[in-house]
């Protein structure tokens, strides 16, 4: 059946939301694996019957889960994530040497190319890769090559969070870690090099434009433009036009330029859209109001998109992970918010309704779009 | 055979009941049972103990026979009452609530 598949994961289980391409009535699954964290779950764009999950706890430590049956199934599979050599420490939040230590996977990205393999980025902060569907992993090290004594947690933790995986060029990968910053390789995770030329961070950092350190919360690509980068910074929003080798500012009129996550319009490679977040120290939507922002343009000019979001006595979150397109057209737009509503719309961001209320706490959404 | 009490996510997880029964070879202690429990329930390595240092995970304690076998050396013998099946040896997640 042709239609949209809303993977998400909360704090206490993981939910599947379909729909047909009309994306009007919507069905929500039972809970998922109940009680626990599911930082992300996320479909194969080979297989979409192909499903992962992360599931974590703070009593049983990290499990990976896999689905070959769209979600009707599951199997455990491996869950030894064991860096290369002795890491040595990174740096703690007050700048102290701290011992790196493995706490749980953050995000899954499956191969666009090859349905055995999937990426997963890991807290504290490391890429690993899979080649046998998740059952073993392998950690592909030069990563941490890159000054990682320096790199220290933002307030999630030391996270690898952001695998964007080039449509062009499968040996080109970006990764973005809070808070050490953007890294590229274009050897398939031999060798990195840091893609910060540009970011400034002044409040955070006692050297603004340092080549790491950067606390990164989330890069949106395009498959068309592969070298277009749009990110959104602890504080900026910023963009790249040379894969991340230089980046220049593009916050524009936002009524605030801190947020989380980021996307881009899947049939419009220069819409992107944002929710912006009132600030660090207080993580919730300014003014009340649930605001998504646009901008047709490729930055700068920024316009409000309110039309079904509550707009008076709102102040939840939306994290990194919890925004994503579908490949339908006009594009479909999804996010989930701290307060358990996932809101959806199917005309670009013109008008919202949510497609559930009252899940727990919303960690991560992906978007499958189904043939 | 030693009888093994699991909570509820570990229950599901490895898809069993609440208490399972495992062949462990003698002398049964801690790292012989979980050595054990893990063989026969593979989905369950990481989540009692680290999978490479064996360190108990920080939010799980042992308890058999109305004591706290949390801190014990896990190559100590356990009682009687645990080898012989009479005891279960509790797997239990810390009491970390509100």
């Amino acid at each position: 059946m042709a239609g949209v598949r809303v993977l998400v994961g909360t704090r206490k289980g993981a939910f599947i939301l379909t729909s047909n391409e009309k994306r009007k009535r919507w069905e929500v699954s039972e809970p998922l694996f109940p009680g626990w964290e599911i930082y992300h779950f996320n479909g194969s764009p080979v297989d979409p019957n192909r499903l992962y999950i992360s599931q974590s706890s703070g009593w049983f430590g990290q499990v990976m889960q896999r689905s070959d049956d769209a979600g009707k199934t599951w199997s455990a599979v491996g869950n030894k994530f064991a860096y290369e050599g002795s890491p040595g420490p990174h740096q703690w939040y007050d700048g102290t040497p701290h011992p790196w230590e493995f706490k749980r996977v953050w995000r899954l990205e499956p191969s666009l190319t090859d349905a055995e393999t999937v990426y997963a980025g890991v807290e504290d902060a490391a890429l690993f890769r899979s080649s046998d569907a998740g059952q073993t992993w392998q950690e592909l090290e030069g990563l941490r090559d890159i000054k990682a004594n320096l790199w220290q947690p933002g307030a999630g933790g030391l996270c690898l969070h952001t695998i964007i995986l080039d449509p062009s060029d499968e040996n080109r990968i970006v990764v973005a870690i809070s808070a050490a910053g953007a890294f590229r390789t274009d050897d398939g995770g031999e060798t990195w090099r840091p893609i910060n030329n540009g970011l400034k961070s002044a409040f955070e950092l006692p050297d603004p434009e340092a080549e790491v350190g950067h606390c990164v919360h989330n890069i949106a690509m395009h498959p068309s433009k592969p070298g277009v980068l749009f990110m959104q910074k602890h504080w900026d929003v910023m963009r790249s036009d040379d894969y991340g080798d230089s980046w220049y500012e593009i916050s524009g009129n936002l009524p605030t330029d801190f947020g989380f996550p980021i996307a881009v319009n899947s049939n419009k490679p220069n819409t992107v859209y944002v929710i912006p977040i009132k600030s660090d120290s207080e993580h919730f939507v300014p003014d009340g109001k649930l605001r998504v922002y646009r901008s047709k343009n490729g930055g700068n000019k920024w316009q409000a998109l309110t039309e079904g979001l509550p707009q008076e006595n709102c102040y939840v979150n939306v994290l990194r992970a919890a925004l994503a397109v579908d490949k339908l057209k006009p594009c479909g737009i999804y996010f989930g918010t701290s307060g358990g509503q996932v809101y959806a719309s199917a005309d670009d961001g013109d008008s919202w309704k949510a497609l559930v209320r009252d899940l727990p706490p919303v960690l991560s959404v992906e978007v499958q779009t189904l043939d | 055979m030693i009888r093994v009490i699991l909570p509820t996510h570990l229950r599901r997880l490895a898809n069993t009941n609440r208490e399972v029964q495992i062949n462990v070879t003698a002398p049964i202690t801690v790292r012989a049972i979980l050595d054990s429990l893990e063989e026969t329930y593979p989905m369950l390595r990481g989540t009692i103990r680290d999978q490479s240092t064996f360190q108990r995970r920080a939010f799980i304690r042992f308890f058999a026979c109305g004591q706290d076998y949390s801190h014990v050396a896990v190559d100590d013998p356990l009682p009687d009452s645990v080898a012989n099946g009479t005891e279960p040896f509790w797997v239990v997640g810390a009491m970390a609530g509100g």
